[in-house]
């Protein structure tokens, strides 16, 4: 184990760097679609209601990995055949569009539940003072809702920095990839993965005791 | 009240703070208002009284349109708020609404619930609205809670800072959705309190409520309700004290 660290350590932690890089861009998307389709499944407009709806259904009802080929190799190809010859996505382009998707329906799942789970008459008493529905939304709101919702958005963060691995099939040079690189220079299977596991563990660990800092200064703030 | 100031308009819509010509509304298949007229003068202080289920609250709330109509026509101060074309934002910031469960914004303190709106729509500056919210606070006997989040504050306070926060936007007309249903009995007085005061100094009222003791003192009309109709209406001591409806009388055998 002492011999992987010192031999790959600096490869391990760029390939963490990486892993980090890919999962802050995704999360940064992600909340803004999130946060745009989520509020476009709470509105009263039913075509809104129904792309919402459609984007959702369809993120979860792919496996990510699936979603990641399809975007990796079918996408390039299919514009490809449009006449853009040239047209190629690098893996990390690749990798935070296929996060990004799948992040932001989750996300917007959990934005619609936090929005929905504000008492209807927190709205109305914002309309029956002359606010417009967006203004009640933004001033009223959504403040209460980001409350209920932060404990499961910190979760959907450690679900996407976990997700990256699957990106090593892309070829994307995060974590899992030079783990694999590790195995197969190496041949200490244990060791290898036992590395790799290790630091996930430490990022996921401290993100969880961050956000749980987080979370109870918010709720003191009541 | 019937010399109103408005003697030199003689267009009635004007005249009358509230005009509703055959309101209805359905939820679904169910017909909450049947068909409902009403106008109500400016000083006016309108009491809404019947059983549960008898569209007394939905009617309230068609007229700031938190419901939308099926049909018929809503006139507040000569803006018909059952039109589309009507900004009806701008004719709800002359329309103070008080609720049932308060519907204090939670996540803001007493000053902050009272300033948001006035300051958002600018109808007050920042200082105004602060200076305009102490006087209130002072007026319903929370000068100290301004600092107070919603859920520091008991039922009755609650009530009376929703009552403040409404009318820190200054309006023509108030409506009170059942303010006192959801208070512990010894809170329902100090709430009562402050709206009897307000319809002294001669606000428009609308208020559904089961306090029959209120409607007496101070209600100018009271309007008894059934099944989506106005079963009966007039001043208290006509309807209150000799019903003639068989239906009201049935009602007030009930609750008296």
């Amino acid at each position: 184990m002492i011999m992987i660290i010192q031999t790959y350590g600096t490869m391990l932690v760029k390939a963490l760097g990486q892993t980090v890089l890919l999962t802050v861009l995704s999360l940064v998307f992600a909340m803004i679609i999130g946060m745009i389709f989520g509020l476009m499944n709470v509105g009263h407009s039913r075509i809104l209601n129904f792309i919402g709806t459609v984007y959702v259904d369809a993120v979860r009802g792919v496996p990510l990995i699936v979603l990641a080929y399809f975007i990796y190799f079918g996408v390039p190809q299919g514009i490809q055949q449009m006449g853009f010859t040239n047209f190629k996505l690098e893996p990390l382009m690749a990798g935070t569009i296929t996060l990004s998707l799948n992040c932001g329906a989750y996300m917007a799942e959990i934005i619609r539940a936090g929005i929905q789970s504000v008492d209807r008459g927190q709205m109305e008493a914002g309309r029956s003072l002359g606010l417009s529905y967006s203004a009640g939304m933004a001033l009223i709101v959504v403040p209460q809702a980001i409350r209920t919702m932060i404990p499961s958005i910190i979760n959907q963060f450690i679900i996407t920095l976990k997700d990256t691995s699957i990106l090593s099939a892309i070829g994307f040079p995060e974590l899992t990839n030079v783990g694999k690189t590790i195995m197969g220079n190496t041949f200490k299977n244990l060791q290898a993965w036992a590395v790799v596991a290790i630091m996930y563990m430490i990022v996921i660990i401290t993100l969880s005791k961050v956000s749980k800092r987080i979370e109870r200064r918010i709720n003191r703030g009541r | 009240m019937a010399d109103s100031k408005n003697l030199g308009s003689s267009d009635a819509s004007i005249q009358n703070k509230i005009s509703v010509r055959s309101l209805r509304k359905n939820f679904g298949p169910l017909e909450v208002i049947k068909d409902i007229s009403l106008d109500v003068t400016e000083g006016e202080v309108v009491v809404l009284i019947g059983p549960s289920g008898s569209g007394k609250s939905t009617f309230l709330r068609c007229l700031n349109q938190l419901e939308t109509v099926t049909s018929g026509q809503i006139i507040i101060d000569g803006h018909d708020v059952t039109d589309k074309h009507t900004d009806i934002n701008k004719v709800r910031e002359n329309i103070g609404m008080v609720f049932q469960h308060f519907n204090l914004f939670n996540h803001l303190t007493v000053l902050k619930n009272m300033t948001l709106a006035p300051v958002h729509l600018k109808t007050l500056s920042k200082d105004e609205a602060k200076k305009k919210a102490f006087e209130l606070l002072e007026r319903v006997g929370l000068a100290d809670k301004a600092g107070a989040y919603p859920s520091q504050l008991s039922g009755g306070q609650k009530q009376r800072v929703a009552i403040a926060r409404a009318l820190e936007m200054n309006p023509d007309i108030m409506l009170f959705d059942e303010p006192t249903s959801a208070l512990d009995p010894e809170m329902v007085g100090e709430v009562l309190a402050v709206m009897k005061e307000l319809a002294r100094e001669g606000m428009t009222m609308v208020v559904v409520t089961h306090e029959i003791g209120f409607a007496r003192e101070v209600a100018s009309r009271v309007i008894f309700m059934e099944g989506g109709y106005i079963v009966e209406q007039g001043t208290p001591e006509e309807v209150l004290d000799n019903p003639k409806e068989p239906r009201t009388i049935d009602f007030l055998s009930k609750v008296l």
